[in-house]
């Protein structure tokens, strides 16, 4: 195994002794089949061990791990460090996020913004559990099932600069959970979170950049939730004003 | 906390259909007119077309549409390039823009021969 030599910068912000945050460079040694994220293990536990970030799972499932690598967003458990080879590489916290220490963020925004659209199945009434489960068609399942793909790791929140200019965008990963949900043949929550989705820090913030979709490592879509959530509010509001007794 | 906007889907149904027209009837309608024989889009002939209401209708959609897609898109884009007017008053240009064309479209349509 001929071990490489690569450069990696990264941001550290410890706020009890800096105002800002600062970037540090660490040389290190990689075998062919390391990760952005086993360079920063390898730091923490050999070279610098208050080297702050999150990660879990290493295998694109947790959505812990994710950071800006050469200023893209991106899960550093599939950020191959050969990809970069011989350059250098620089870690930084998401972008858009405030820092809470190095490498990891504070996440409170977003989370609000995903409870606010209700995600979970919503039933006007609940049946008795002796009348069994609901059930669903593959074709009924087939419908969202790309849309709950979602690991709510951000990275569609960094890539959007609508989500850089006005931080109270409801973002891709929530309105592409809603339409999720909406799609549910089980579930009779749509109006509840048309009133969040629907306003102007929903849908009608999203410029169709098409970041979202880019970098999302579930291949969710959310550019397209959101288009086809523009039509379908679109479409509604032409009939209540064409057919005004037609609703209720 | 959130409340349902009820004017986007307006302008955003108006880019829409602009987007339809831009990207559908505007390529065939240059083709149609400046690559057809110069006899078969003769002077006498497109007089006696536009003399046809939907001839007129169509004329008046294949302007006024497409200004709205136009207005939206270059709102957004400046919105994406950071630019925050307070107010809505980058809408209110825009917006007010297309239906300015639309008025004088409707006006040239409404008084050709």
């Amino acid at each position: 195994m001929s071990a490489k030599k690569i450069t990696m910068r990264v941001t550290r912000y410890r706020p009890e002794q800096e105002d800002a945050p600062t970037e540090q460079a660490y040389e290190l040694e990689f075998p062919d089949d390391w990760v952005v994220l086993d360079a920063l293990n390898y730091i923490k536990d050999d070279v610098d061990g208050t080297l702050t970030f999150r990660w879990s799972c290493r295998m694109g499932i947790c959505g812990s791990c994710g950071m800006m690598v050469n200023g893209e967003p991106k899960l550093t458990c599939a950020a191959f460090l050969r990809d970069y080879y011989p350059a250098e590489i620089r870690v930084e916290p998401l972008q858009y996020f405030p820092i809470i220490r190095d490498l990891v963020i504070d996440m409170t925004d977003f989370l609000h913004k995903l409870k606010a659209i209700t995600p979970w199945i919503v039933r006007d009434e609940e049946k008795p559990l002796a009348e069994g489960e609901y059930l669903q068609t593959p074709a009924q399942l087939a419908d969202y099932k790309q849309f709950s793909m979602c690991i709510n790791c951000m990275l569609c929140y960094s890539a959007c600069p609508v989500y850089g200019h006005e931080p109270e965008f409801i973002g891709p990963a929530a309105i592409a959970l809603a339409h999720r949900y909406n799609l549910d043949s089980r579930d009779e929550g749509q109006e509840a979170r048309q009133q969040v989705i629907a306003s102007s820090e929903g849908i009608w913030d999203c410029t169709l950049v098409g970041e979202c979709t880019e970098v999302c490592p579930k291949r969710v879509d959310p550019a397209m939730a959101i288009q086809r959530t523009k039509v379908a509010t679109t479409t509604e509001w032409a009939k209540s004003m064409l057919m005004p007794w037609g609703k209720q | 906390m959130y409340e349902v906007n009820k004017t986007e889907p307006f302008w955003w149904g108006l880019f829409s259909l602009g987007g339809v027209v831009a990207a559908l009837f505007v390529p065939i309608h240059i083709i149609m007119v400046g690559f057809l024989s110069a006899e078969a889009v003769g002077y006498h002939q497109m007089v006696a077309l536009v003399g046809n209401p939907l001839i007129k209708l169509y004329l008046f959609t294949l302007v006024s549409l497409p200004l709205f897609h136009a207005a939206h898109r270059l709102r957004f884009a400046l919105k994406d390039l950071g630019l925050k007017v307070a107010g809505g008053l980058l809408g209110v240009f825009l917006y007010g823009g297309a239906v300015f064309g639309t008025m004088v479209a409707a006006y040239i349509v409404a008084t050709l021969p």
